[in-house]
């Protein structure tokens, strides 16, 4: 199946908002109480594994120098759930190439886990997000160029057997690349990247591999999955590609509607704990000087546009999030509608990426909640969606 | 100097292209913008040109000149602009740089001073002075850019009001933003080797400085200088990190007086 269940591993014990100015670079880790935070990791732990209790599988990520994810290493998190799993596959989601200094680790890493679960592991590959430069020491310049060149070294890193290479690239070196283990899974696990563009996602559909987007609406979906399948089709790849295309949205199952906009309301909590001041931002170079330029205006007091694909935030309330395809909440029969308009809105997409634990909902409501998506909406998904059913096969 | 046909206001060099405005007349003077970009329109640059004959690239990376592929480090700006020098035969250049350009122009003058007959460092960046948690030069990108804005000036009325800047002039603020980050995000804005280079500038130098500034200190013009072998340091009191906008006056005089 092809339902991924994803939580940030958030540290949501928090002062008031208006204490600090950035959730995220600045933020000092006095606050940060390792007891309470011990107590996090296992229970978010428990959380994947029932997950793969119940077969639904499993997505992590990482990020640094927030409270919004506690994962910094999100091999550490991926190889216990390696070992702590049986079932479902693991999808990290993903690397942040262009922050990683030794794309060879990376191939090591994610060969060691992918062996070490017996091929459950679907490995994708991301820039990096802004606010991460800082935290990472990672120029924000050419991050793309530095993703693509990282992705290139790390392909022929898993795929070569027959002794070193070298690499000299430009911007990365490497003498003497013959790495230990090789993947279980041949000739390399699944490859995920992350789009933000339509040309973006033509060039992930070029190379057959899934293309993410995450919260990005109706109509900002549909413009990045239209990109993939013409990326795909001009390929001269068999069938539409939608199968390949994942969506990530706030997603909770109630018994009822009022119930599962109750979950919506406390996953909402990571849009809205997202305070983060224009600096941390807008590093240089990471978004097209335009949109960049943009960003600098807001911070000097103008009045802002919105970005080349019509971008806007998510909305604040539970009802806009929904009506514009940011979540997906309500009873089982109210959220496999809301799921179905929107794959039928943005052309079908073959994975669904399930944001269900963020900021407050505690562990109870969260494994509820997945497994009534598991019981009562997956089955429905899978069998009246063709590009469900083609992924899940 | 080819004109392209595809970028018709753009100098062309060992396939590089970059805008260069040249203007004025009289002994060639070189001068290297700082991390705002092109000063070429300024008012204090009108009167250099009176006595000066003036070229004044546009940093490739910056608003106006494309960032070539392998354009990555600040020895390729220090290269690009010796290059010019030579393919134009210019002698006894004054070579002045702000900011981020003296730095360019320090870089220049340690590999050699063939051509140049004088430096001028303008509140430059490009040493390393203290110790490994002390900055020298503010961190600006971790800093709201209004708060940034602000410590470039000593006097707080001076502080332009960039709210009704139009779109186009905000896309050149982040243009030159991304120039200065090729070059300068890490190592932030300077170049270890340097300080320890500079014993070989064979050319008269003058270090101008705002006594004021919160960018880079006074202290660690001070100390640039220091390590310039016969350099002259002046400090221009009541003046942040732009002597030649916010003490025009001042900046000129010690030019003038140091390269004629």
């Amino acid at each position: 199946m092809q339902a991924w269940y994803f939580s940030e591993g958030a540290y949501h014990y928090l002062p008031e908002e208006s204490s600090y100015n950035s959730i995220r670079v600045s933020l000092p880790n006095a606050i940060y109480d390792p007891v309470k935070g011990a107590d996090l990791y296992h229970r978010y732990l428990d959380e994947w594994c029932y997950a793969d209790e119940i077969g639904l599988n499993i997505m992590t990520n990482e990020h640094h120098q927030t409270a919004t994810n506690l994962i910094p290493a999100v091999p550490l998190i991926a190889a216990i759930l390696a070992r702590e799993t049986k079932k479902v596959r693991i999808l990290i989601l993903g690397n942040p190439l262009a922050n990683r200094r030794q794309p060879v680790r990376v191939a090591e890493e994610m060969a060691m886990i992918d062996v070490i679960s017996r091929g459950r592991l679907d490995v994708g590959f991301v820039r990096g997000v802004p606010f991460e430069v800082s935290a990472m020491n990672s120029n924000p310049m050419r991050m793309s160029q530095r993703l693509w060149e990282a992705y290139e070294l790390i392909m022929k890193a898993w795929t070569t057997h027959d002794g070193p290479f070298s690499w000299e690239g430009q911007f990365f070196h490497h003498r003497q690349v013959n790495i230990w283990p090789r993947p279980y899974q041949q000739p390399h696990p699944p490859v995920w990247i992350t789009v933000g563009s339509p040309p973006n996602a033509a060039q992930v559909a070029r190379l057959k591999h899934n293309a993410a987007t995450f919260l990005s609406g109706y109509n900002v979906t549909k413009l990045i999955f239209d990109g993939y399948r013409k990326g795909w089709r001009e390929a001269g790849h068999p069938g539409s590609g939608s199968h390949k295309l994942a969506y990530a949205a706030l997603v909770y199952v109630g018994d009822t509607d009022a119930e599962g906009e109750a979950g919506i309301q406390e996953l909402k909590w990571y849009n809205d704990s997202n305070k983060v001041p224009p600096q941390f931002r807008n590093p240089p170079g990471y978004f097209p000087a335009e949109a960049a330029g943009n960003v600098l205006k807001g911070a000097f007091g103008g009045q802002v546009g919105v970005d080349g694909l019509g971008r806007t935030p998510p909305p604040k309330t539970v009802e806009g999030l929904i009506q514009q395809g940011f979540a997906f909440g309500g009873n089982p029969d109210t959220v496999f509608k809301q799921i179905k308009k929107f794959y039928d809105t943005v052309g079908g997409f073959g994975h669904l990426l399930i944001m269900g634990q963020a900021g407050h909902l505690d562990h109870e409501r969260t494994v509820k909640g997945m497994k009534r998506f598991v019981d009562h909406v997956w089955p429905r998904l899978k069998d009246e969606l063709n590009e469900f059913r083609q992924a899940a096969e | 100097m080819n004109a392209t046909a595809t970028a018709p206001d753009l100098a062309e060099l060992n396939g590089v292209k970059f805008a260069l405005e040249r203007m004025g007349g009289g002994k060639p003077m070189l001068v290297l913008h700082g991390g705002s970009g092109s000063v070429a329109k300024a008012p204090f640059m009108a009167k250099l040109a009176e006595r000066h004959a003036i070229w004044a690239p546009t940093h490739p990376g910056f608003h106006g000149s494309p960032l070539p592929e392998h354009f990555d480090h600040i020895d390729d700006l220090a290269f690009l602009y010796l290059d010019l020098l030579d393919a134009h035969g210019l002698q006894d250049v004054t070579v002045m740089g702000f900011s981020f350009g003296g730095w360019i122009a320090a870089e220049m003058a340690v590999k050699t001073t063939a051509r140049i007959g004088r430096v001028i460092l303008v509140d430059a960046v490009g040493i390393k002075v203290s110790d490994r948690t002390t900055r020298d030069i503010v961190d600006i990108f971790a800093l709201h850019p209004m708060e940034a804005n602000k410590l470039v000036w000593h006097d707080q009325t001076r502080v332009p009001d960039f709210s009704k800047l139009s779109d186009a002039e905000f896309t050149a603020m982040a243009k030159n933003r991304e120039g200065i980050t090729v070059y300068g995000w890490e190592p932030y804005l300077h170049d270890p080797k340097l300080a320890r280079r500079l014993h070989r500038i064979k050319a008269p130098t003058l270090v101008i400085w705002g006594e004021n500034d919160r960018l880079v200190s006074a202290d660690y013009g001070r100390k640039y200088a220091s390590l310039i072998p016969g350099a002259k340091f002046v400090g221009i009191p009541q003046c942040g990190h732009l002597p030649q906008m916010e003490q025009t006056d001042a900046f000129l005089k010690h030019v003038t007086s140091f390269a004629g």
